[in-house]
């Protein structure tokens, strides 16, 4: 397919709007629409998982202990004989779950604080950019297990300390942006018009910080579905009999002899979505790049 | 130059307070009273206020900090509430196990990620190219933690070349030591070889359409020459400070391979704290970390404006 696709393109006008051009941009890459593809199945996975997963993904049974996989049990059974495939498609929407609902949490504190920094400068910059130096000074994921360890181990808490330690990241891309979108003509033109210097920042430079941000966002989903499965797998996220793909990794390291089918799925399962979303990420960051071609 | 470095050093200072106001303000979001955390089964109120006063937990926030803070400066992290240690000796003692990992790991990062990156931008658009960007992304994308457990099962377990997990000191017995840290070290510099390679590509595409490069050429130098001592020595300044920001990914990354591997180092010391709920030793393995790794950060920085002859008269 790629090689027709790449060689009919030239052939399509390029279009003009700022977006249908991104679009254009985007979909000129295979690997970003892979990635996408792949995407979009996990996060169907992850919606429609009771109904496609065999089995019931925390019943026990102690007849099929540690089966290897089979026609019966695709990804085999684990140390308390339940299926394996089901935890993993399960275990999907943790990850997804926490994946989303921690960039929100990030952006929710971190673009706000952004354009707060870029677009009223001066002191506010100054003691906003003193604490986010703070914050990134602490290697994320220790920042985020001691988060984790001081709120007490579950899954909401683990995504409330990856969306806290992600923040400082999308403050700097979101100042970055507005004091970049502060300089535009019409911003100057909104202020000469009496607009309020909030009105002039949420209707005309909010807007435009929106392309860095989604680009952040994306590579950020990445990041904080490894952050999750990492705080689950020492047992600081999802906890038992609830499947998750890090937790799934913790116990499959006591029968990596006998049953290594136990570490192989859960781990190429984070691998890759993490893969899919760093694909998208980096094929959004070039389809948003002005000075891309 | 001298002024650039002396703003720097002095930026550190407010940093630095921030990071300990941060690692104090943790214990704060503990939920219920820590002193019944640490009585355990105890639960007589006489017993409790006295935990209380010995801890200055009965008095005001900006107090408790103060004296906290206080004890820092002095050296003084508090003690272990499990171990009955202070936590600066915890820390000292595991401290060289994770830094031996680090250095190794670091180097493996150097020795796989910047020949890579050469490589990718030398060959630029061709399957080398796309070979070396493909495994840095997929090395991107690696839970370290699978791979350190998928390394086990091949190397340890199906082959038998190396042991599994354990640590043995590089003063006890050198050979055995590096036999137990070499797969550790790979897991934790893969994710670095993946970054290192993404900059010295990047690096190495701007150095090569320079003038100094094309001169280098025309000059009729060999074209290994003209890429190794010409377009490198310039592209590698960029590389190893970005390449020292990377340490906090290291310090991250240390704690999930110690974990996996079963190695007695910082990384462990945190996690084993955590469940313990020895909050002092959390509380001070984070304020370590967050000051190692602003120091090197500053480091770096020096190391830039020190490399950079550009920035030497500055």
């Amino acid at each position: 397919m790629s090689a027709t696709t790449i060689g009919a393109t030239p052939a399509i006008p390029k279009p003009q709007s700022p977006a249908k051009l991104a679009v254009w941009r985007f979909c000129r890459r295979p690997a970003a629409l892979l990635g996408l593809f792949v995407v979009t199945v996990f996060i169907l996975v992850a919606v429609f998982a009771p109904w496609i997963a065999p089995a019931d993904p925390i019943k026990t049974s102690w007849t099929a202990i540690r089966k290897a996989p089979s026609l019966l049990y695709w990804m085999g059974t684990d140390e308390n004989g339940r299926d394996v495939a089901s935890r993993v498609i399960f275990g999907a929407r943790a990850s997804m779950m926490a994946g989303v609902i921690s960039v929100a949490i990030a952006a929710g504190i971190g673009v706000p604080a952004g354009l707060l920094a870029g677009f009223v400068g001066g002191k506010v910059d100054m003691l906003l950019g003193r604490i986010v130096d703070a914050m990134l000074a602490v290697p994320n994921l220790i920042l985020a297990i001691a988060l984790a360890a001081f709120l007490g181990p579950s899954l909401q808490n683990a995504m409330i300390a990856i969306g806290v330690t992600a923040a400082p990241v999308f403050m700097r891309v979101a100042r970055g942006a507005t004091m970049d979108a502060a300089t535009n003509e019409y911003v100057e033109a909104a202020r000469a018009l009496g607009n309020p210097g909030w009105r002039v920042a949420i209707r005309h430079i909010l807007p435009n910080i929106v392309p860095p941000v989604l680009v952040q966002a994306t590579l950020a989903i990445a990041g904080a579905i490894i952050a999750e499965a990492a705080l689950s797998f020492l047992g600081l996220g999802q906890q038992p009999p609830a499947p998750s793909w890090g937790s799934m990794l913790n116990s499959a390291q006591r029968f990596l002899t006998q049953a290594p089918w136990l570490a192989i799925f859960p781990g190429a399962a984070i691998f890759l979505c993490v893969l899919s979303f760093n694909l998208v990420g980096d094929g959004l960051r070039d389809a948003l790049d002005p000075r891309g071609k | 130059m001298n002024s650039h470095l002396g703003r720097r050093v002095l930026q550190v200072l407010p940093t630095l307070l921030l990071v300990s106001m941060l690692v104090f303000g943790l214990q704060q979001l503990m939920p219920g009273d820590p002193a019944l955390v640490l009585a355990g089964e105890e639960r007589d109120p006489l017993v409790l206020q006295q935990i209380r006063t010995e801890l200055w937990l009965d008095r005001p926030i900006p107090i408790q900090y103060l004296h906290w803070i206080g004890g820092v400066v002095h050296g003084d992290l508090g003690y272990s509430w499990r171990i009955r240690q202070p936590v600066l000796q915890l820390v000292a003692e595991k401290l060289p196990v994770t830094l031996q990992l680090g250095v190794m790991a670091f180097l493996i990062a150097i020795g796989i990620g910047i020949p890579a990156g050469i490589l990718s931008a030398v060959k630029r658009n061709t399957k080398w190219d796309y070979i070396a960007n493909g495994i840095g992304l997929a090395g991107l994308s690696t839970p370290n933690f699978w791979l350190g457990i998928m390394l086990i099962l091949l190397v340890s377990v199906r082959l038998g070349w190396l042991p599994p997990s354990g640590y043995v000191s590089l003063w006890e017995d050198w050979r055995m030591s590096l036999a137990t840290t070499i797969m550790p070290a790979f897991v934790l510099g893969n994710a670095i070889a993946a970054v290192l390679m993404r900059h010295t590509r990047s690096a190495m595409l701007t150095a090569m359409d320079q003038d100094y490069v094309r001169t280098a050429r025309a000059k009729g130098l060999n074209e290994t020459v003209v890429v190794l001592k010409h377009a490198l020595r310039n592209a590698l300044v960029p590389v190893i400070t970005l390449g020292a920001l990377e340490l906090g990914t290291l310090l991250s990354g240390a704690v999930l391979t110690e974990q996996v591997f079963s190695i007695p180092g910082f990384g462990k010391l945190i996690v084993d704290a955590v469940f313990n709920r020895d909050y002092p030793v959390v509380q001070g393995v984070v304020l370590i970390t967050a000051t190692i790794y602003i120091l090197l950060n500053l480091l770096a920085d020096v190391m830039y404006v020190v490399i950079n002859p550009r920035l030497r008269g500055a």
